[in-house]
């Protein structure tokens, strides 16, 4: 059983203030597996409804944006540049 | 006539430095124009808030006064978009003081065009009817406007052909989009829109699209089928993998990307491998829209007071959850009983635990010690001071059960307070519709 940590590259970062991505970079083997995973399976470990989801299999990656749950800098914000949020995802299963 | 223009991108900001053999060989393969960004939002509401640059000045001027002379032994213009990180009027009047001081240090002269993109909060808020949210906008109306310390809005292409057409040696423009000081020249000469927009906003971080993107130096040649990207260091290379996965970086959709007057649609570029180490990229398009600024907007928000404490007995970091939530409670009942109903936001934050992704975290190991930082924010400055001075005894001393010795945890300073100065926070994620493009900017050219 592998999880998504070990199979793929994982990094979040703002886009603007409002909003974060998460980029989910796997190569051509492990694409396939990582892109079965339901919008509903990343929304839930993200917290939210719902993410903005981009599947680019040219470049064997899974992209998952979503308005930002504390704006960039409030005083709920824990993380200004967005940069933790991708590892809340390394322990999804993938199977395998 | 075929359109050209050859743009040289130093780096993806200043401040960040160079790889300078790869600088001098873009300077000897006579570009058009240098280009460089100077700012973003990414760290956060404060420089906005204050109009003030996050990077060092001597950085900034040493490694400006570099691409001043590039730029004059290239025998071409140079341009910074969103000087001083935040792009506000004091941020790029401190960069233009900063080139004043150099021009003067080395005894030259140059012209330079200065294009502001800040606008008054009350007008924006009186043209309120022209204000349009985004998606993800946080609500906000005229009188969240009115409060901005700084209000900009974002330049486009147009905005910054005006100021490379007053023949400026050097043109330093307040905010503009990440891309449009790099797409600004190759639409005015004629080149392919699509290939304009879209080769900006993969170079506009410089090698970051590229192998070994601390490197900074990339070339940029557009033209009328649209762009060839190669970046100048000996050891980095661009692939039609770095290129297109670079427009994934810091972008919420990573195929139609908004600017003033339309959007660049990338879902039919292509990408070929040119030689050793240069990508062609075509078949992108630009799809015109109605002329819209994007607007940025920041606010005080209070005053902050900071404290850390570090628990390393290992009974308290296995109960730290029950020992934060008990002080919490017993600090907000001492503060009502000291101060009564004031106003003012306090958070415990558990270093080692969960204080980056709070109730996200998926993680479950026990660290070897805890830091909790107690974050304070009230309307000033000793109200936040006191409130936080009422918690400091908790934080040395509050035990996990009422009939134990009383413990004892590690402060680091002495005080245990710090200042976080004033809070900021950003308040405009919308749009403003412009009949004219330099609606509202302002250019202004100076003989230094």
């Amino acid at each position: 059983m592998s999880s998504l940590g070990d199979i793929a590259r994982l990094r979040s970062k703002n886009a603007g203030p409002f909003w974060i991505t998460v980029d989910i970079f796997c190569d051509a083997d492990t694409y396939a597996p990582v892109a079965s995973i339901e919008t509903e399976v990343f929304a839930a470990c993200l917290g939210v409804r719902d993410v903005k989801r981009f599947d680019l299999p040219d470049l064997s990656v899974v992209k998952l944006s979503l308005p930002r749950p504390q704006v960039q800098g409030s005083a709920a914000d824990r993380d200004m540049h967005g940069a933790a949020l991708a590892q809340v995802l390394a322990g999804l299963d993938v199977g395998g | 006539m075929t359109s050209r223009v050859r743009i040289l991108v130093p780096a993806g900001a200043l401040g960040l430095g160079w790889d300078a053999a790869a600088l001098e060989l873009g300077v000897s393969r006579r570009p058009d124009l240098i280009a460089i960004d100077g700012g973003s939002t990414d760290s956060g509401p404060a420089y906005l808030g204050q109009g003030v640059s996050k990077y060092s000045r001597a950085q900034v001027k040493g490694d400006w006064a570099v691409l001043l002379d590039a730029a004059r032994r290239a025998d071409c213009p140079l341009v910074i978009g969103t000087a001083g990180t935040c792009g506000a009027a004091s941020s790029v009047d401190w960069l233009v003081a900063i080139t004043r001081d150099i021009l003067a240090e080395t005894g030259r002269h140059a012209k330079l065009a200065v294009l502001y993109s800040d606008r008054d909060p009350a007008e924006v808020a009186a043209r309120w009817d022209r204000v349009t949210p985004l998606p993800g906008a946080p609500e906000a109306d005229e009188d969240d406007a009115r409060a901005c310390t700084n209000l900009v809005a974002l330049a486009g292409a147009e905005q910054v052909q005006a100021a490379l057409a007053t023949g400026a040696d050097i043109v330093i423009c307040g905010r503009t989009t990440d891309t449009a000081i790099l797409a600004a020249l190759p639409l005015a000469v004629g080149c392919d829109a699509g290939g304009a927009w879209h080769g900006a906003k993969v170079g506009e971080c410089g090698a970051y699209c590229c192998t070994h993107p601390d490197t900074g130096v990339i070339e940029i040649d557009f033209d009328e089928g649209g762009f060839t990207l190669t970046p100048l260091a000996e050891t980095s290379r661009a692939t039609a993998q770095t290129v297109a996965a670079h427009l994934l970086y810091e972008n919420a959709d990573p195929i139609r990307l908004h600017e003033p007057g339309g959007h660049l649609d990338v879902s039919a570029a292509n990408y070929r491998e040119m030689g050793e180490k240069s990508v062609r990229v075509e078949g992108s398009t630009w799809v015109p829209g109605p002329y819209t600024v994007k607007l940025e907007g920041a606010r005080q928000a209070g005053h902050g007071i900071l404290s850390l404490v570090i628990l390393r007995d290992p009974r308290y970091v296995a109960g730290i959850a029950d020992w934060c939530a008990s002080l919490e409670a017993r600090a907000r009942a001492r503060i009502e009983a000291q101060m009564g109903a004031v106003a003012y936001d306090l958070r415990l934050r558990r270093i080692g635990v969960d204080a980056a992704l709070g109730a996200l975290e998926p993680g479950r190991a026990q660290p070897n010690e805890v830091g909790v930082m107690a974050q304070v924010i009230a309307s000033d400055e000793p109200t936040a001071r006191e409130v936080a001075k009422l918690i400091n005894p908790l934080l040395l001393h509050h035990p996990l059960t009422a009939d134990e010795p009383m413990p004892t945890f590690a402060f680091p300073f002495s005080p245990p307070e710090t200042d976080m100065g004033p809070r900021f926070e950003f308040v405009l994620h919308h749009v403003l519709a412009l009949d004219d493009p330099m609606d509202g900017f302002r250019l202004e050219v100076l003989d230094v």
